[in-house]
């Protein structure tokens, strides 16, 4: 999306009446666009490059970009080194908490220094516990959970004080995000609690992978009839799947991870597992678009980044839209091909014979990518 | 104990109203705590209120106890220390993604909730952050303070 008053791309929009943050990503929910966001698996290493590298596979495909903190419990690059590297191209990242290893000194101290490097969108999680991931021998910290995360982040920015009631003189200027997880139990539970993070000053969720529609179905009924549909965005969560082995493996192993029956026996069923996969993450993300009351998605494709733009394409969710990156106006301006052409000429397969004979809209096609609007 | 911790969540609604009467009752005593002193009672009263909870809750004395407001089953023996509702790492069977061997705290405290006249909402609260300055005080000596509102 382009806005008239943005002066640098990339640089604080003015904030709207009715929008907390000065990001692209408000103005897009806001807009009443369906949003997609994607998850960038930060490196292990002080290399800026790799984490631009990575940045880069999104470009034109998704409207934020989620920076995790050591998600699974494992040791890489700060998710607030991420956003700064990231909001200093320009991107707009959603900047990932974790209660696990920061008191709530030091992560009122990172809202404050993200919100001043230009982070507009802050992800409030409790994290994962530490032996599940590569340090089982740290210290847990979870002084604060992600319902007081939450509290905490819109203390500092509604009331303009830290949890002590120390004044602080610039308020970050924050839209605020929490996850939840609809697939798992107490299932009858879990509108309540996204209710309960609403009120903790929750505007945005992030759910967990989604393979079940009928169940986010009967979470939306539930979040609708508890009245918090306008109150927040949800953007769900996909992700492509490798083979039917490695579903085995993530539904056994991966607890709040729910694949149903039907889902591996498909992949099961399939020669091109990846492939089946991918295609599988499309029927998803079309599906889960029609679900009333879906803002967006969120595809987290780990390992997979790669697959990213193709997923997107070829389900047609942008309908299309351009989200921003650098030196898209330029693009546009110059006539140079976007990143999906891009990615067609080098060999990385956008479109399937499946796509075109289901006739899904919009652009998986390189030459319908030049019809994506920069809007 | 993990089996004893079951028996309170089955029964939290009895629990639930015994507590009732026992806090009105230390509410009702504040003058008598007042003349002995609560500085001085805090610590013979931690070791009760360690031994009475700890035996029925697996109770981790962290001082600002919200049992009532959970169904009678401890958030604090949440590995992450989730005072505000499950996680999103529950596993099928309802166990806890850090601890498979045991209940999630918070699968838990929905069942013991449902037991008592308005937990459900009582759920619903938000609780605030852990004040960990009150970790090994006596929560009973704070609520019967509180109530008569006296200042520390």
């Amino acid at each position: 999306m382009n806005f008239e008053d943005e002066p640098v791309p990339g640089y604080p929009l003015p904030i709207l009446p009715g929008h907390t943050s000065p990001g692209r990503f408000e103005r897009v929910l806001r807009a009443g666009q369906f949003a997609v966001t994607s998850e960038l698996a930060p490196p292990d290493s002080a290399d800026p490059e790799d984490v631009l590298r990575r940045a880069r596979v999104f470009h034109g495909y998704v409207d934020a970009i989620n920076a995790t903190d050591g998600s699974g419990a494992n040791c890489h690059m700060s998710s607030l080194a991420v956003c700064a590297l990231l909001t200093r191209v320009g991107y707009a990242p959603i900047m990932q908490i974790s209660c696990r290893d920061k008191n709530r000194i030091a992560i009122q101290g990172d809202i404050l220094g993200g919100a001043a490097m230009g982070v507009c969108n802050i992800l409030c999680l409790t994290g994962d516990g530490v032996n599940a991931g590569d340090h089982p021998q740290a210290l847990p910290v979870f002084d604060l959970d992600s319902m007081t995360l939450l509290t905490t982040a819109r203390t500092l920015r509604d009331e303009h004080r830290f949890l002590s009631g120390r004044k602080i003189t610039f308020a970050p200027r924050v839209l605020l995000g929490a996850a939840e997880n609809p697939f798992t139990p107490p299932a009858q539970w879990r509108a309540q609690r996204l209710a309960k993070k609403v009120a903790a000053g929750a505007q945005f969720i992030q759910t967990q992978y989604c393979y079940d529609v009928p169940l986010l179905k009967a979470f939306m009924r539930q979040v609708e009839d508890l009245g918090l549909l306008d109150k927040v965005f949800i953007l769900v969560g996909v992700g492509p799947l490798r083979s039917a082995k490695a579903a085995e493996w993530m539904r056994t192993h991966v607890p709040g991870l729910h694949i149903p029956d039907p889902v591996i026996e498909r992949m099961a069923g399939a020669t091109d597992g990846a492939r089946e996969g991918r295609n599988l993450c499309i029927d998803l993300i079309q599906e889960i678009r029609a679900v009333p009351g879906v803002s967006g998605i969120h595809l987290m494709a780990y390992r997979q980044e790669e697959s990213v733009a193709e997923i997107i394409d070829r389900s047609g969710v942008l309908a299309g839209r351009v989200p921003w990156y650098p030196g898209r106006d330029r693009a546009a301006s110059e006539g140079i091909p976007s990143a999906g052409d891009r990615a067609a000429s080098e060999g990385i397969p956008t479109v399937g014979d499946r796509a075109a004979s289901e006739e899904i809209p919009s652009g998986g096609d390189p030459e319908t990518n030049s019809n994506r609007k920069v809007s | 104990m993990y089996a004893v911790r079951q028996w309170s969540v089955r029964h939290a609604r009895g629990l639930n109203a015994f507590y009732r009467g026992f806090e009105a009752t230390l509410a009702a005593l504040h003058p008598f705590w007042k003349l002995i002193g609560y500085r001085r009672l805090e610590r013979p009263v931690a070791v009760v209120e360690r031994s009475v909870k700890g035996l029925l809750f697996d109770c981790k004395m962290c001082g600002q106890c919200v049992l009532s407001s959970t169904g009678m089953s401890c958030p604090m023996n949440c590995p992450k220390n989730l005072r505000n509702g499950p996680c999103g790492g529950v596993r099928a069977n309802g166990c806890c993604e850090v601890r498979p061997e045991m209940k999630c705290v918070w699968v838990q405290a929905i069942a013991g909730s449902e037991r008592i006249p308005g937990g459900a909402d009582a759920l619903s609260n938000v609780q605030a952050a852990v004040d960990r300055r009150l970790q090994g005080r006596s929560s009973w000596l704070r609520v019967a303070r509180e109530r008569a509102g006296e200042p520390e």
